[in-house]
This record gives C-alpha cells, structure tokens and sequence, in this order.
C-alpha cells in the first residue's frame, strides 16, 4: 500500500513541474511587452524600465521561469499590483470562503444527486427515471450564472427570503452566514447534482445486475436490504472518488456562483484580477486551483483504493 | 458456411449510423433544435425585425408587447433582435473554438499514440498540466492575458479544450494500431505519416464525432460566462451572455431583460448534449 501512495504521489512530481511550465507561459500570451502591458496607462520610460528589472523581463525567459519557479517554492506568488499585497496572502484571505462555498455546495449535490440516481436505477424507465434524467440534463445544460440571476428573481425580488449579494462571515454570524450562502451553493451544485445522478444511476444499473444482487434476490432479502447493503455498497465506490474530483470543478464553477452573488472569494478574486490587469493574481490563483486539483486527484486515487477491497487485494 | 452467412445477415440488416441517430427521439429533437438555431444565426439579418444595436431612449426597458416581441434592454435596443445576433456570436464561438481544438488536438493526439516512447510520455504529462487545470479558471486567464474579445475567447476556449482531444485520439490510435490492418499496412512498407492518415485517422473520426458535438456544448456554455465576465463579445455587439451581464443589474425593473438569453443558452447547449449523447450511441460499434 505504501508502494502505491508513494508511486502516486511521484507521478504528480511532473504534472505539477508542467503546470508551472503552463501557469508562467500564460504571460506569453500577452500581446507585445509585458512591461507596457503591466505599466497599463503609465508610459513613464523610467517605471517601465524598472518594471522590466523588477520582474526580470529583461532575462532570458527560461531563467525568468526559474526565478519565478524558485520564488513559488519559497511561498512567494509575487505581488499584487493593485491591492500591494503578497499573492499568497491574498489567496489564503480568500480561499475559505470558496472552500466553504464548494463544500455547502458539494453536500447538497451528495444529498440531492445520489438519492436521485438510486431512485432512477430502481425505478428504470418509469416517470420517477424520466424525471430524473430531465433534472440531470438541465443541470449540465442550465448556465449557472442565468440559474442565479433567476433565483435571485425568485427568492430576493419576489419572495424576500434571501438577501440577493453578498457575505457575513461565520464567526460573525452563522445563522447569517447560511442566509447569504445557502442560494449560491444550491447554484453552484446544479452541475455536480446532474453529474452524481447520472454516475450514481449507471453504476447502480451496472451492480443491480450483477450475480450477487440475484443471489441476494434469490436468498429472499427484502428489496430496500439488496438495493442498499449489496449494491449502493459497490456502487457508490467511484461515487465517492468523483466527489473529490468534482470539489476542484466546483472551484472553477465558484468564478461565476461568486460574480454573481457578490461573495468576495477565490473567483471573484481571479475575475477582479483579470480587469485590473493584476496578472501575478492571475497566475497565483491558477497555479493554487490546479495544485489544489492535483492533490484532490491524488486523493481520489487513494480514497478509491482505500475504499475498493479489489485494489488492495 | 451458415455462420458466415448469418454475420453478412446481421451486417447488411444493420442499419446506418444516421438512421440509428434517428431512432431517438432525445438525438432528433436536440438535431431539429440545432438546425433551427443555425438558420436563425445565418438569416440574423433578415429574421432580424430591428438593428440589433440601434438605441431609442423613448423605448428603455418595455416589456414584451406586439411591437417588441421579448421587450427591449436598457437602452431602447430590440431584445428579440439581439437576441436573433446573439446566436451567431455563441454559435460561432462554439465551432469555431471547438476547430481550433480539434486542429490542434488531432495532430498533436496522432503523433503522441502513434510515435509512443518519450513523446508521447512527454505530451501526455502536458496534457495533465493542462487538464489539472480547471477548464473556466484556465479560459479566463488565457482569455486576460489575450484580451478581451470574441476572437481571443474562442482561441483561449479552443486551446483550453484541446488537450482533451489529445488524450482520446491518443487512446484511440493506440488502440488502432495494433489492429491487423494497420500491421498489413505497415507489413506493406507505408510511411508512417500515410498509415496514420490513411489507415489510423478513418477509424477514429467516430468518437471524434462525440466528442466535438459535446464540446460546442461546453464550448457555448464557456463563451457565455466569458462574455458574462466581460471577457468575451464586447459591446455593442451582442451576445447572449453579455445580455446576462446587463440583465443582473436591471433584475427587479426589467426582469425579461434576463429571461431570453438564458434560456436560448440553456436551449442550445440542452440540444448539442442531447445531440451528442445520440451520436454516442448511434456510433457504438455494441449497438445493433
């Protein structure tokens, strides 16, 4: 088992080196100098000179990318332009509030999506299946953006139950707290809730075929016994290990979730960022949500093996 | 004997992938959809019953009526009329970005399951770099770093795409090439380029296929929340998802502003899923 974990986490060694590689390169994208570019309206030859020192423009480009490799192994993201802060400490200010986000919004997908795609399972080719499955396509189809534009119509101009925008933290009040994030998470879990029915229902489908199900049938195990002790056990394996994945998605998806309702978290960092033209912002948040996703990768991997008795066998 | 003539039985009963396609009724309404909005994206200019970006501060904010069929925005501008626009702008990002990857991805997945060894080591650990990357997160800093703009979204949504094309024809051709044709052929002495164009690419366009109809699903669901973003179709222009953009801020007074280019989005990209799904199992070599 150790062999494994170990030869696991050696295979993320490259990956991780290659989205440096990728992270730094995004600054090859800028159109003409990254000096002008960073200087914005200043075309003050002397700041821009001192912006090309400052950041090393002035190097070769594979020794920029070591200094700035270097600088990243030492916890230095750079800095903010805008905001004259470390990147670093930005990311971490801004991190809980999309993690607990993600995390609000990846238990109602595991709430809502796992029982939809057991009913859907059993319930084959019934109303209860159709339903299901025009749930799950709306999901992945429905822009999330549009969905809280839309429930922000419902439930804050219409209704009054929810506050459209913005974020009280935990500590200060989390009766509060859960009124301001509870909308966001239900927007941000639409995608996971369609993914998690539609995995949950094929892997279902799969165990309830299997000999032991009909040997469990066939033993006179009452219904609700065979379809939850026999093969939910089996079924929810890869379940499981798609959660870990999808929290990074979620991240990802929380861009949106947070530009919408105005929750000053990871997203709505990288989204300020990009009009400031913050670009070691940019970059830090990129380079943070892919490591994050690497390890949620790893962790997957492991929980599978953990989980799975074939794999340790 | 019999059993040869019971398998020319079964392939000559076996109908076409079209016809397959046609056998579902989720793959035909998604097709009809998409045709549809493709001849509205193509006659905009006719269909169209204002200039899409003409203002008039007489008609700020109206709701649908029999002169303005979905209302007007908050400048005057006909909403049916951008909205007819706007679907050449998600339309086209969502080809033309999926192109791009697919321009790329095809080669590149080519030469990365046919060359093995340490190229294909060596691109399919770009590939992880840049598949570790969260899709939306990666767009937007590459459509900042590009600029904004409809050109530079659909590039930094091509290439944000492509390393996924990368990975499944890499596994397709390697799953290919050690098919007894593709031995013939290279028993025959072919080139390497002309056993890969000739012999592997021809057996992989299936799954291809798949892949591209639910990719200009997630490609215009991408366009959307960059230009959402801002980082997209830039005004006047329109396009669905900067008439979301405009729409938040008029919520309480204007909410039809919101309702359209949502639910054109929701429609679209519902279609080319349903479309994909169809392909997917009108393709399967398993169904019969």
């Amino acid at each position: 088992m150790l062999t494994y974990i170990i030869r696991r986490i050696l295979i993320s060694i490259p990956t991780i080196v290659f989205v440096s590689i990728v992270v730094f390169g995004l600054q090859l994208l800028l159109p003409g100098d990254p000096a002008l570019a960073l200087a914005g309206e200043e075309r003050d030859p002397q700041l821009i000179a001192e912006l090309r020192r400052i950041y090393h423009l002035d190097q070769p480009i594979w020794r920029q990318y070591l200094i700035w490799v270097g600088n990243v192994l030492q916890g230095n993201l750079g800095e903010s332009i805008r905001l004259k802060m470390p990147v670093g400490d930005l990311v971490t200010a801004k991190l809980p509030v999309t993690m607990q986000l993600a995390s609000m919004a990846i238990l109602i997908a595991t709430c809502v999506g796992i029982p939809m795609g057991i009913v859907s399972a059993v319930k084959k080719e019934t109303i209860l299946d159709y339903g299901a499955n025009v749930v799950a396509l709306s999901g992945i189809s429905v822009p999330s953006f549009w969905l809280g534009i839309m429930m922000i119509l419902l439930f804050s101009v219409n209704l009054g139950w929810l506050p459209a925008s913005g974020f009280v933290k935990p500590s200060e009040s989390l009766s509060q707290n859960l009124k301001t994030m509870i909308m966001p998470a239900f927007v941000l879990s639409s995608v996971t809730t369609a993914i998690f029915m539609r995995h949950t229902r094929s892997a279902m489908l799969a165990v309830l075929r299997s000999d032991y199900v009909r040997t469990a049938r066939a033993k006179g195990l009452r219904e609700p016994r065979v379809i939850f002790r026999h093969a939910l056990r089996n079924a929810i394996i890869p379940v499981v290990t798609l959660g870990a994945i999808q929290l990074g998605e979620l991240m990802s998806g929380a861009v949106l979730t947070e530009q919408i309702f105005t929750i000053p978290g990871f997203g709505k960092l990288i989204v300020d960022a990009v009009f400031n033209r913050d670009y070691a912002v940019v970059q830090g948040v990129v380079l943070c949500t892919a490591t994050g996703f690497i390890f949620l990768n790893l962790c997957a991997d492991l929980i599978y093996f953990l989980v799975n008795p074939r794999m340790r066998g | 004997m019999v059993a040869v003539a019971a398998t020319e039985d079964v392939l000559i009963q076996r109908p076409s992938a079209f016809r397959r396609l046609l056998r579902r009724k989720g793959a035909v309404v998604g097709l009809v959809v998409v045709v549809v909005f493709v001849t509205i994206a193509l006659l905009a200019p006719w269909l169209a019953p204002y200039d899409p970006i003409a203002t008039n501060f007489l008609l700020v904010r109206k709701a649908p009526s029999a002169l303005h069929w979905l209302g007007t925005d908050e400048i005057g501008r006909d909403l049916a009329s951008r909205l007819i626009y706007g679907a050449r702008a998600s339309l086209q990002a969502g080809v033309i970005s999926v192109m791009i990857a697919i321009a790329f991805g095809v080669p590149l997945g080519l030469l990365s399951g046919y060359s093995k060894g340490w190229v294909d080591s060596l691109m399919m650990r770009i590939v992880d770099a840049f598949l570790a990357c969260p899709f939306l997160i990666l767009a937007i800093a590459m459509a900042a770093f590009l600029g904004p703009s409809l050109t530079n979204a659909m590039i930094a949504i091509g290439l944000t795409q492509m390393p996924i094309f990368v990975r499944l024809i890499r596994g397709q051709v390697l799953a290919v090439t050690v098919e007894d044709y593709v031995e013939a052929a290279r028993a025959l002495g072919n080139p390497h380029l002309r056993i890969a164009v000739r012999h592997v690419l021809p057996n992989i366009v299936a799954p291809v296929l798949v892949q591209a109809t639910l990719a200009i699903a997630q490609a215009t669901l991408a366009e959307a929340a960059l230009s959402f973003l801002g980082l997209g179709q830039q005004p006047p222009e329109p396009s669905w998802g900067s008439m979301l953009n405009v729409a938040r801020q008029f919520i309480s007074q204007a909410p039809w502003m919101a309702w359209w280019p949502g639910l054109a989005i929701a429609t679209v990209v519902l279609a080319f899923n349903l479309l994909g799904d169809g392909l997917r199992d009108a393709l399967d070599p398993k169904e019969v």
